[in-house]
């Protein structure tokens, strides 16, 4: 049914990440090297696992292939773990906040950068043209992935993703068990060549397995900066400081003066302990989730209608009609209703909110006739609906219908003396034909509500 | 609070900003980056709420909502823990299991649920959870209630428009 389409968040994700498995999984713009590491990786392991282990495993000890595989799938886990999952990306300004620093200045684009004081030393944010925001510290802007990224390490092609505060644990352990790895591969190969070579001598020995030959020399060309890359991120990870602050020299002494690094915590073991195994930062993207507006359905009355249903002033443009959120909003709050209205909280939220007066949430046993009543135009709820809310009515709308005024969001509510000019849009129509309309609205997300909009300004 | 702004910009500092919208106005109340990149939010009180709630219920909520995010960062043994045990099951377990912060945010929105029903939505305020807008800032909008502030001719402004 059509009608269970709903527009993720991902759909309308503003940076260039590409997005697999409805939002699942997300790489890089161009995953193509990523694809060569993984085949490079995949290839080597099979020529070892045909050729070398069964010899090894009969002539040195079952163990080895043991090791090789157990290697081998810690290595591969961490490689896709860093490169599908999100690097720890800062969503974009939403609109008003880009508004109000703007506002802030008076009318100027804001200063480019801005001060702070972290732990005692200043630090500086600079506002990114792009997200609309100041980055916060550490932050950096990936122009590859057009987004900022939180503790920014470096953009990495092999990986096919930025490498942030998110997914730098999985890089490391990546770069540590992919140097184990080749180290191994490769003493397996050459122990393999030399066992043969002992009776034969080396020619026929390499004649005899020429595999054993291609991966011994794989590895050994690309086991020296796969070990340098590991150690250059021990050194990284012991002193809390990333790529990107060591290649511009944040932290180095200059002229003299010694800029000791803010974030370290003291001591090589503590660095290590927290950058790899400390609390893992959430994703901040929400890409799964479900796009649908966040307010208290009064709240979002009042904030996103047109000016004849808040008192505002009436001089207000009417591109500021639009919902302050991405175009999907309603049209995804629409399709999500007949879908059993899910809250449209981050994926966090959506597991147990269990406040009693239920604004954010399904009861845990839908009562027919509250999925009824939420199935109902919204007219029942909101029918008197005064241009303003008192105190009162914000409350009893909040623990009675928020389902009820997502279903008015689609279809702003004309105020009750501009109702007759609306008929088909008024909220007296029968609740059959909305149905149809919430597919409709489902398969247009973006264009669904600014038309109502419109019309609802140009009555005025 | 104020110290950490070294450069105050423009009439508001950086602390929060407001924008006035046709529907609402919008406070932004920031983070705060004096001890480090962990999540902590500025707990000054924005004017613009003034003649909506006192200083002291919505310090409260600020500092409740810094304790949160304070748990959620807390690096104890049993996040350390849970850090090895992932890296051990080359993190599948992560697939299976909610995260120490994840547990954390949860509880973090349903405190925002909670403050916002009980104390800030009566008065003309919501918070949004500062986790959609990827723990960056606080946005409070604040409505134009006629019950909350002194409706200056709003109605007959309508009235005389349609």
């Amino acid at each position: 049914m059509a009608s269970r389409r709903v527009t993720r968040k991902w759909e309308v994700f503003a940076g260039r990440n590409r997005f697999w498995c409805d939002g699942r999984l997300m790489t890089a713009p161009h995953p193509g090297v990523f694809a060569l590491t993984l085949a490079l990786i995949c290839g080597t392991c099979a020529l070892h696992f045909a050729f070398d282990c069964p010899f090894l495993a009969a002539r040195v000890s079952p163990a080895v292939p043991a090791a090789g595989a157990a290697l081998c799938a810690l290595t591969l886990a961490a490689l896709l773990r860093t490169a599908l999952s999100d690097p720890g990306i800062i969503p974009r300004a939403a609109p008003a906040e880009a508004a109000a620093l703007e506002a802030a200045e008076a009318g100027r684009p804001p200063p480019r950068a801005r001060e702070v004081l972290v732990r005692g030393r200043a630090v500086k944010l600079k506002y990114c043209f792009t997200c609309k925001m100041f980055r916060p510290p550490r932050a950096s802007h990936c122009s590859l992935c057009d987004n900022c990224v939180d503790r920014f390490d470096h953009h990495c092609p092999w990986v096919g993703n930025c490498v942030g505060k998110r997914n730098y644990r999985y890089f490391y352990t990546f770069v540590v068990s992919l140097s184990f790895l080749a180290v191994f591969v490769f003493a397996c190969a050459v122990t393999h060549v030399a066992l043969l070579a002992r009776g034969a001598g080396l020619a026929a020995a390499l004649r005899a397995t020429p595999a054993s030959a291609v991966v011994a020399a794989v590895c050994f060309l690309s086991v020296w900066s796969v070990l340098g890359l590991a150690g250059f991120h021990t050194y990284l990870a012991s002193t809390d400081q990333t790529t990107n602050e060591d290649i511009k020299g944040s932290f180095s002494t200059r002229r003299g003066v010694s800029n000791p690094n803010p974030y370290s915590r003291g001591n090589a073991c503590a660095n290590c302990w927290h950058v790899l195994c400390g609390p893992l930062a959430p994703s901040l993207i929400d890409r799964r989730g479900v796009l649908r507006d966040e307010m208290p359905p009064s709240f979002a009355r009042v904030v996103t209608t047109p000016p004849a249903a808040a008192p505002a002033p009436l001089a207000a443009p009417l591109q500021l009609s639009v919902p302050p959120e991405p175009g999907g909003a309603l049209g995804g709050s629409y399709s999500n209703l007949f879908q059993g209205g899910e809250p449209a909280r981050h994926a966090y939220m959506n597991r147990s909110l269990d406040l009693d007066p239920v604004p954010l949430q399904r009861t845990p046993s839908p009562r027919p006739e509250r999925r009824r009543r939420a199935l109902e135009p919204p007219a029942l709820a909101l029918e008197p609906a005064p241009p303003g809310l008192s105190a009162s009515r914000l409350r009893l709308l909040h623990d009675t219908t928020m389902i009820d005024a997502a279903l008015d969001l689609d279809e702003p509510e004309p105020p009750p003396h501009l109702a007759p000019a609306h008929a088909p849009h008024a909220p007296h129509a029968p609740h059959a034909p909305h149905v149809p309309h919430a597919a409709h609205a489902s398969l247009a997300p973006h264009a669904s509500h600014a038309p109502v909009h419109g019309r609802a300004l140009a009555a005025l | 609070m104020m110290a950490n702004n070294r450069i105050p910009s423009g009439p508001n500092t950086p602390g929060s900003q407001q924008t006035p919208t046709h529907g609402g106005t919008k406070v932004f109340v920031q983070r705060d980056y004096s001890e480090g990149t962990a999540v902590k939010f500025q707990t000054r009180f924005p004017p613009e709420l003034e003649d909506r709630i006192d200083r002291q219920t919505f310090e409260y909520t600020m500092e409740r909502l810094n304790e949160h995010f304070e748990m959620a960062e807390t690096a104890d043994c049993s996040t350390y823990c849970e850090g090895c045990l992932a890296c051990l099951t080359a993190y599948f377990i992560y697939i299976c299991t909610e995260t120490h912060y994840e547990k954390h945010l949860r509880k973090v929105s349903k405190f925002i649920a909670t403050q916002n029903e009980r104390v800030y939505n009566p008065r003309g305020i919501h918070i949004t959870d500062p986790i959609l807008r990827g723990l960056r800032v606080i946005e409070i909008t604040i409505i134009d209630v006629p019950n909350c502030q002194s409706p200056t001719g709003n109605s007959n402004n309508q009235m005389r428009h349609t």
